[in-house]
């Protein structure tokens, strides 16, 4: 393979962000036919150097090169003339328009006086459908095909130019078995036409049934690349987790309560199935697995998003029925959201209005909202959770992420609630404010509370739980304590490895 | 920290100072184009321009509300005809007569109970079918509007009640009973949304609804106290008009809901929801009027006048955008 052009060179790529390198220094090769796996927990950097690659990011440093020219990607659409194209793991795809339509989204061909040809339209498409070997024409309405032939027509919107590289992004994360199947004989197709493709995935079985080599990426460096027919699942997963841990777990020592909630059997439609679980106060539980997983779907049923199919919810020993926040609320659950500027907080309002919100009903005097009252818990809580602003009047929007993670989570406390749910407590959040967020989710187990955190970042959940439950595909696949868990264990549970195969 | 205080209070006092301009442009202007040879900041010229500020203003603070809120009322025009025809009609009612000057009152909660039960039933719908309130408003309008016509056909209504003229036309401490009643919604409005746990409720789901279930807080409820409210204030706004003309057309009160919009996007309140203040509305009444008074003053004839007010909003909100970097972002897609 080594006397061929590589199809796509990175070399010293960097790219900062406001208090993070997000990549340092990455340099990786594809060659032309061959698959390329691209492996590295969240948080590792692949969606950045995605990003770079795809054009929608500038790096700061580093160079690319296609087929060893210099280039550079001004703009998704740059990249995809020179040959750069991804398949998404979310599709975007126009519903309402037909296959050829969507395929052709923006680059319809056109006869005078600017008319469609869709002559042409449908003549090209077909001709791209047939290469894929698909059960559906041109014609067909988006809207009305299943989740993996719109894939294919994601798919096939890459193959309008002569692609030189194709990124899978977790291309199989919704699809079933049957249809993997048809997906890999397309990639097996582009790899026989000279195409290098890169393979985003976190799943091991696929990665070793049908990556040629595997690169991976860690805290943002490249780690190594390796034969795929050379190579094992533990050598892999050392390279991508091989890291001395600095976060070692936070040193606050208490004792355990009773039991503040307990999750019998609770399952949602094909979101989450029979999960069972007890959080006692005084304890944080850490919820992780891949995004999609069912962590975020649990918590949002706690809350009363969403409504069971089945299974109970007992809190302090009591059956529980939560139909609304409102209920969830009551009943002493609270929820600091993943979404924090969408789900969490009023974006336009002040850091004092937020703070009160759930509970200002009970902060009147007469038929008024009582000023001091409410400025009274927001002095409180700053002061307790540390919050940095000039003052209660500054818009919460202005504030940065660790400060406005702050207000939420000040927010449930001073409604002094038995469950704290905190789904991904330090998203977007600067490397200094992660470790006080860190320090104040185990102090507020210290103070008895029972605490529910769900993340993403292998280093937050070991860092921050005294039990870990490893989640895949709606499931619970194993329970871990603080003791008894390695990342090596962890990473292959949420994999989908049961434990008895591990070695 | 200073900055942002600063274009808040800019962007706030900003329609105060339109109005400012609006006031010296008129008084130059009109020294030299006047038709009349009145002063035009005559003190009872504003007196009066206040008073006829009332009708579409009462409207615009319900409106605003509503707005806040992240919805929109279309159907306050008919809801205005509605309370209006039920008002008068109902003081030729034969136990009504028999009660002389105590049908009055009788009449007043007649009409306002109409405004309210409008509201309610767009608030409902909205609430209980998850229908987006323009969609809502929008048949409500024709609708309500149905019902207008369906009570006296294409007669005008009549009934003129000397008292409740005199009480309408009475001016207390110098401002006319309608400037009072705009006023003093405006009041109460302004304590409703800046210091109670509604008003505060009320711009939470405004500005980001799923958060604010995630507080806890049941949005739907709101949804229709807010539109039992406007439907309250379109009626009281039509009891104020009538009382004191005394005969209503079918087609009375139509694009009312335009104006008051208008009214309302020129304060500063923002159509997608949570932003927005009473005070503000009662300027962008206020300076719409002052314009078709001006413009009028100096002699332009309405058509003229509506050219304007239309090139002046679409200015106005240009200009808001560019404030705001967020809007100059999205200019550039």
């Amino acid at each position: 393979m080594t006397d061929k052009t590589p199809a796509l060179r990175l070399e010293g790529i960097v790219k900062t962000f406001p208090g993070v390198r997000a990549l340092d220094g990455v340099s990786f090769t594809v060659m032309p036919g061959e698959v390329h796996a691209l492996m590295g927990e969240n948080g590792a950097g692949k969606s950045t150097l995605m990003k770079v690659l795809g054009g929608i990011l500038a790096p700061n440093e580093g160079q690319i090169f296609i087929e060893e020219q210099p280039t550079i990607m001004s703009s998704p659409m740059n990249a995809k003339e020179k040959g750069v194209v991804f398949i998404h793991q979310e599709l975007s795809l126009a519903d309402e328009l037909t296959v050829a339509e969507n395929i052709f989204l923006g680059e319809l061909p056109r006869k005078s006086f600017g008319r469609v040809d869709w002559t042409t339209l449908y003549d090209q498409t077909n001709a791209i459908l047939k290469t894929l070997n698909v059960g559906f024409d041109a014609k067909k309405r988006v809207g009305d095909l299943s989740i993996a032939n719109q894939q294919m027509v994601e798919i096939a919107r890459a193959l309008t130019v002569e692609p030189r590289a194709v990124i899978f992004d977790e291309p199989t994360a919704s699809l079933t078995d049957a249809e993997k199947v048809v997906l890999f004989k397309v990639i097996e197709d582009l790899q026989s036409r000279g195409v290098g493709v890169i393979y985003i995935s976190h799943r091991m079985e696929e990665i070793f049934k049908i990556t040629d080599r595997i690169s991976v990426l860690r805290d943002g460096q490249y780690r190594g690349t390796l034969n795929t027919s050379e190579t094992n699942e533990e050598e892999v997963t050392q390279l991508m987790i091989g890291r001395t841990l600095d976060l070692s777990r936070a040193e606050v020592t208490h004792e355990t309560g009773e039991v503040a909630l307990e999750v019998r059997s609770l399952s949602c439609g094909e979101l989450f199935e029979d999960v069972s679980f007890t959080v006692r106060r005084g304890e944080v539980v850490g919820f992780y697995g891949l995004v999609g997983a069912g962590r975020t779907e649990i918590a949002e049923t706690l809350f009363g998003l969403r409504e069971p199919s089945s299974g109970t919810i007992h809190l302090s020993g009591e059956e529980v029925r939560i139909h609304s926040p409102a209920d969830a609320i009551r009943r002493g659950i609270s929820l600091v959201p993943e979404d924090r500027k969408g789900q969490g907080l009023i974006l336009g309002m002040n850091c004092r209005d937020n703070m009160t919100l759930p509970q200002v009903s009970n902060l009147t005097a007469g038929p008024f909202v009582s000023d001091g009252a409410e400025v009274a818990i927001f002095d409180q809580y700053r002061d307790k959770l540390d919050i940095r602003t000039p003052g209660w009047r500054q818009t919460v929007g202005n504030l940065s992420g660790g400060n406005q993670q702050k207000i939420v989570i000040g927010k449930w406390l001073s409604m002094h609630p038995e469950v704290l749910i905190v789904d991904e407590p330090t998203r977007g959040i600067d490397v200094g404010s992660k470790s006080e967020i860190h320090n104040l989710i185990r102090e507020l187990a210290a103070q008895g509370y029972a605490v529910i955190v769900i993340s993403s970042e292998m280093p937050e959940v070991l860092h921050v739980s005294d039990r870990i439950i490893a989640m895949f595909a709606g499931k619970v696949m194993r329970e871990f304590t603080a003791d008894e868990v390695t990342e090596d264990s962890l990473i292959q549970a949420i994999s989908g490895i049961k434990p008895d195969k591990v070695a | 920290m200073k900055n942002e205080t600063r274009v808040n209070l800019i962007k706030q006092g900003a329609i105060w100072a339109f109005i400012v301009v609006e006031l010296i442009f008129f008084s130059v202007a009109g020294e030299f184009l006047s038709v009349s040879d009145k002063a035009f900041m005559n003190f009872d010229n504003m007196l009066l321009l206040l008073k006829q500020s009332a009708p579409i203003g009462i409207i615009a603070l319900g409106m605003t509300i509503v707005m806040i809120n992240g919805n929109i009322d279309l159907s306050v025009g008919a809801t205005f005809a509605l309370a209006a025809i039920v008002l008068l009609d109902s003081m030729t009612w034969p136990f009504m007569e028999a009660l002389g000057n105590w049908a009055i009152p009788l009449a007043w909660f007649f009409a306002l109970t109409t405004g309210v039960v409008l509201g309610a039933i767009n608030g409902l719908i909205v609430w209980k079918t998850g229908v987006d309130a323009f969609i809502v408003t929008l048949g409500s309008m024709l609708g309500f509007r149905g019902l207008v016509f369906m009570y006296n056909g294409e007669q005008p209504t009549s009934h003129l009640n000397w008292t409740l003229v005199d009480f309408a036309e009475a001016q207390f401490l110098g401002l006319h009973t309608a400037t009072w009643f705009l006023l003093g919604a405006a009041l109460l409005l302004w304590l409703l949304m800046t210091k109670t746990v509604h008003g505060r409720n009320a711009y939470a789901i405004g500005n980001n609804r799923d958060a604010a279930v995630n507080a806890g807080i049941r949005v739907g409820p709101h949804f229709l106290w807010n539109f039992m409210l406007i439907g309250f204030l379109a009626a009281l706004s039509a009891v104020v008009f009538y009382s004191e003309s005394g005969s209503v057309n079918p087609n009375d009160g139509m694009l009312y809901e335009l104006w008051a919009i208008t009214a309302v996007v020129l304060g500063g309140t923002k159509l997608s929801g949570g932003y927005g203040s009473i005070v503000s509305t009662l300027g962008g009444v206020i300076a719409i009027q002052l314009l078709r008074k001006g413009l009028g003053h100096i002699g332009a004839d309405t058509e003229t006048v509506n050219l304007v007010i239309g090139l002046i909003l679409i200015a106005v909100l240009f200009l808001d955008r560019q404030l705001n970097r967020k809007g100059k972002e999205e200019l550039r897609t």
